[in-house]
């Protein structure tokens, strides 16, 4: 039983990075129907600038520990998102009316450009973050030993999360940018600046994928150049799992898929998870293809 | 001066001119309709005013303002507000929230819950609706919701486009006679109509679009006798 648990906890935390990276591809997905494939690069981007950021301003120094890793977290989570809107503006405005495909070739050379980047600039070597970053509690739960660092990374995930469920489902922006999705042309006749919602979109996902990179470094404790292809993959079966497009599935569908690998990990074998994970993605896309939910509602004509 | 004037509107879609200079007015107050077959253009002029599509040659003047430059949700917020072929409510939002939208350049909150109330009085369907998915209502409180949700806008100038499209001819009817009753609050209204008999009977003045072109303009009671019209149009 307490291996269940403990497995359970470590999917849920894997599941919230997947989710915060899905996210980004649900929502560009929603507004453009478009896959994003630089994606998982600014996930890994968002790894490498909370390296650098923390290394070089020497933040742990000046501050306390959880302010300077909080200070690093928004940094990174801005400059990500930063760097997302300038990608949409470069790679993906000027062929708005261009085809589908063409959009999806210059998202897939995107992504070949910030990894090689990532690659010139860091080298091609494996990265550690450092060790003193790790919270290295433990937290006692019905006599489970829990570590610190798994439960604050479920916490972060989950508040980004619930955050970002309130601002669409409440605001009047996240409105429009559920309207946007649902029909551009009939938003545009509300008076919604369309464009505005797209960069808008470009700065919230890639926001919250720098986010997760940076949670990924302090979790595992290491990095590589290539790590936003594999996050990024699983990001994005976890989007289509949910149903792409659905702001509440990239989430259920992030948490799933974190605690189907870990349980899987723990009960079959380690080396199974991969295959484990997509043969869920296989079965659900046979069952219910639009995910699980995607059309919650069918649109009468 | 008209509220509305268009000058030799030409659009193509692709390589294909549908619009072959298009000219029309409406003047503040009136009911203006516009009378065609299928593929005459008509929703594509409704578009053309809104900046969902855009001419390439020609000029739209509202209350002096070229508009043709302008991005179309800049449009709205001059007073200009659509309700769409095919209504394109946002099916998996509730009622209330597609009339919020509608009111997105409005910054003045307590002015639109009035227009909200007023939207209710006009179509009590969609107050006994509010928290319903647009989705799942009828076709017929689909077309209250887009005319609704158009005139949370706070509109001068209101398009409709096909309202009576699929809808038995007893609502055909009621929503005929809330576009009265809202003209009557002063909304100027342009109508894109296939059901000519019951728009005639409701506009002032009409124009008749055939592939492209404007081929007749009078006053609606003109258009309702004349012989062609009552041809090609009302069934004999």
């Amino acid at each position: 039983m307490e291996q269940f648990f403990q497995q359970l906890l470590n999917g849920l935390a894997v599941g919230g990075i997947y989710a915060l990276v899905a996210l980004g591809y649900t929502m560009v997905y929603g507004v453009l129907k478009l896959i994003n494939f630089a994606h998982g690069d600014l996930f890994t981007i968002g790894a490498y600038l909370g390296l650098t950021l923390l290394a070089s301003c020497n933040l742990s120094g000046m501050l306390p520990l959880p302010v300077a890793v909080l200070a690093v977290f928004v940094m990174v989570a801005l400059l990500a998102a930063l760097i997302g809107f300038l990608l949409e503006r470069a790679a993906y405005r000027p062929l708005r009316n261009a085809g589908r495909l063409s959009a999806v070739v210059s998202a897939l050379g995107a992504s070949i450009f910030f990894q090689n980047a990532v690659m010139l600039i860091y080298g091609a070597r494996v990265y550690v973050y450092p060790d003193f970053l790790r919270p290295d509690f433990t937290v006692h739960v019905f006599g489970m030993a829990v570590p610190g660092v798994r439960l604050l990374v479920i916490a972060a995930s989950v508040l980004l999360m619930l955050g970002l469920s309130a601002f669409i489902q409440r605001t009047r922006t996240g409105a429009a940018i559920r309207a946007v999705a649902i029909d551009p042309g009939a938003a545009r006749l509300m008076g919604i600046n369309v464009d505005r919602v797209i960069s808008l979109v470009f700065l919230i996902g890639p926001g919250l994928g720098g986010a997760a990179g940076l949670m990924v470094g302090i979790y595992y404790g290491q990095i590589d150049f290539t790590m936003g292809w594999s996050y990024g993959l699983k990001a994005f079966t976890a989007a289509i799992l949910g149903g792409i497009g659905n702001i509440p599935g990239a989430m259920l569908g992030g948490l799933l898929l974190g605690v189907i690998e870990a349980l899987a990990a723990g009960y079959i074998a380690i080396a199974w998870k991969d295959a484990i994970a997509f043969l869920v993605l296989i079965l659900i896309l046979i069952i219910r293809p639009t995910g699980i939910l995607g059309e919650r509602t069918a649109d009468k004509l | 001066m008209a509220l509305l004037t268009l000058s030799d509107i030409r659009v193509r879609y692709g390589s294909v001119e549908v619009l072959h200079g298009i000219n029309l007015h409406v003047e503040e107050g009136e009911i203006v309709t516009i009378l065609g077959a299928n593929g005459a253009g008509k929703s594509t002029t409704l578009l053309s005013i809104s900046g969902l599509v855009r001419p390439f040659a020609g000029e739209i003047m509202f209350d002096g303002t070229p508009l043709l430059r302008l991005p179309s949700h800049e449009v709205v917020g001059l007073g200009i507000a659509q309700s769409p072929e095919g209504r394109r409510v946002f099916g998996t939002m509730s009622v209330l929230e597609n009339l919020r939208l509608g009111a997105f350049c409005i910054r003045d909150r307590a002015r639109s819950e009035r227009t909200l109330e007023w939207i209710f009085d006009l179509f009590p369907r969609l107050l006994e609706r509010r928290e319903q998915l647009a989705g799942t209502l009828s076709g017929g409180e689909q077309q209250m919701l887009a005319i609704g949700r158009a005139l949370m806008a706070e509109p001068r100038l209101l398009l409709l486009d096909e309202p009576s499209l699929g809808l038995a001819p007893l609502l055909v009817r009621s929503i005929f006679e809330t576009v009265r009753a809202i003209n009557r609050r002063g909304v100027t209204v342009l109508l894109v109509e296939q059901n000519a008999r019951a728009a005639l009977k409701l506009a002032t003045r009409g124009y008749v679009l055939e592939v492209g072109r404007v081929v007749m303009a009078d006053r609606a009671e003109n258009l309702l006798a004349d012989a062609s019209v009552r041809e090609a149009y009302l069934g004999g």
